[in-house]
């Protein structure tokens, strides 16, 4: 069909032969109707679908505010056991922005990291690193266990058995004025405890698993 | 043999005589109002010609041996039914907050609102009922064999929709806004999560963040209610479309019938 349609030997539509065409015209009239019609039709589209889908995606790029807390006294916490302190990771949501750390002073003989240096108290994130349930330390075990799948992890937050891919996620510390501040915002480690970018749970950081799971431009280490 | 007349039947057999108005040619009450109905659907058929589209959609030939197995798409199709109308009565009741007005209006909807109880439950337990009619129709069409050329298109949109329910019942359990719909919903997120290099973008899309908030429950409640049921009508015109003109699958075990009149295309 395409084959018997007569070959344009000019480009303008003088030359090719069609009616009313004007001297110097290289496109005919019908077709720059059809262009410009269905243009206009898809700026206009646009000028409504554009915007609707960066308001859905908008806070994948958005990084929410968090912020220093104050959780207690220095003397509040010790070197040998975890003390639970409620912060709020959302604010404006009432419970549901909740959540709950375990915080201890460092100890030197154990958190030999050099990662963990320059942090006063060690305070562990209570979302499990398999699908996020919460998990709760065990004094008696000195271990944190998770209700859901059976993940359980040491006393620093490293996975012990069950499910979980790697540590707890950990919340950074502070001192001010003889008070412990924890910051809102987590970061994760992986299981030789280096520090990485927030990770949501079930991502592993060892090997190749942080290349398959990206850090997040909503979530960058404080 | 000439025939004989018919011996006289008893006056209580027999027509009775014609009321005055009757016989004259005047037609009665009845006889107005059946031409006002005939009228009205004339009128409409004459601008829009929906009469063809339905003989096309109501009489069409199924296939012999045709069974209860039959029904299970219809049935999925009344629980949608069942859904979309129960769901928009509960969405009169709903609020998507997040800082206990959610589950506060679940708690009116079940404990003050007249028949509230009934509706919800019917919301809560129809969603399961679908889920399970999709996938009785689903293995249906798989052991019938009626995924096969020509309606393979047809199973493809069926998978779609089937997809889409599983999105309809995941959106919806985050909405009594209770506990184990909490966590529920922070297991499924995650689990989105894990998928390689775009999990985390996923998830901090459907999750509207790194952390759940308020933009969550409304996100869900928005999906659930607008963004899903709109594509699951539609793909489920394109479906039924489909098998109106594509026709119902005989059996596997029913036997070729080679008679000539049963190959007419016009019934």
């Amino acid at each position: 069909m395409a084959a018997k349609r007569p070959k344009h030997t000019s480009k303008y539509t003088l030359d090719r032969g069609i009616p009313g065409a004007f001297d110097g015209e290289t496109i005919t009239r019908r077709r720059f109707m059809d262009v410009t019609a269905n243009a206009a039709g898809a700026i206009a589209v646009s000028a409504f679908a554009l915007p609707a889908l960066g308001f859905a995606i908008g806070p994948i790029f958005k990084q929410p505010g968090h912020a220093w807390e104050d959780i207690g006294p220095t003397e509040a916490f010790t070197e040998t056991n975890y003390i639970p302190v409620v912060v709020t990771i959302t604010p404006g949501v009432g419970e549901v922005g909740k959540s709950t750390a375990y915080v201890r002073k460092r100890n030197p003989a154990i958190d030999t990291d050099p990662y963990d240096a320059n942090t006063p108290y060690i305070a562990i994130s209570t979302r499990c690193a398999h699908v996020g349930c919460p998990v709760r330390w065990i004094d008696a075990a000195e271990r944190f266990v998770c209700p859901c799948h059976g993940g359980v992890y040491d006393l620093l937050g490293r996975r012990v058995s069950g499910p979980p891919v790697r540590p707890l996620d950990r919340f950074p510390t502070r001192v001010r004025a003889g008070r412990v501040q924890l910051y809102t915002g987590r970061f994760s480690v992986n299981s030789q405890l280096r520090r990485f970018s927030p990770r949501d749970p079930g991502e592993p950081l060892d090997g190749i698993g942080q290349y398959l799971y990206p850090s997040r431009p909503s979530a960058r280490i404080p | 043999m000439a025939k004989r007349p018919a011996p006289p039947l008893p006056s209580a057999l027999r027509a009775p005589p014609p009321r005055p108005g009757e016989a004259n040619g005047r037609p009665t009450a009845a006889d107005r109002t059946k031409e006002a109905g005939i009228a009205v659907v004339d009128w409409l058929d004459e601008r829009t010609s929906l009469s063809g589209a339905g003989r096309w959609l109501m009489f069409r030939k199924v296939p012999k041996g045709t069974n209860w197995y039959y029904t299970l798409g219809s049935a999925t199709l009344f629980a949608f039914l069942s859904q979309a109308v129960t769901g928009v009565f509960l969405a009169m009741f709903y609020r998507p907050d997040a800082s206990g007005g959610a589950y506060e209006s679940i708690r009116h909807i079940t404990n003050d609102v007249f028949l509230g109880q009934f509706v919800r439950g019917m919301h809560l337990w129809g969603a399961s009922v679908m889920v399970v009619l999709v996938f009785l129709h689903m293995g249906r069409t798989f052991l019938f064999g009626a995924y096969k050329y020509p309606r393979e298109l047809n199973w493809v949109i069926g998978v779609t929709l089937l997809i889409l329910t599983m999105v309809m019942a995941l959106t919806g359990y985050l909405l009594p806004f209770d506990d184990r719909a909490y966590w529920a919903t922070i297991v499924a997120n995650n689990i989105t999560a894990t998928g390689p290099l775009i999990g985390p973008y996923l998830g901090d899309f459907l999750r509207a963040g790194p952390e759940f908030t308020a933009t969550t429950l409304s996100r869900f409640y928005a999906i659930h209610m607008l963004l899903v049921p709109g594509a699951i009508a539609a793909l489920i015109g394109a479906h039924l479309y489909l098998v109106t003109k594509l026709g119902t699958t005989a059996p596997p075990w029913s036997k070729v019938d080679r008679r000539p009149e049963l190959s007419e295309t016009e019934v």
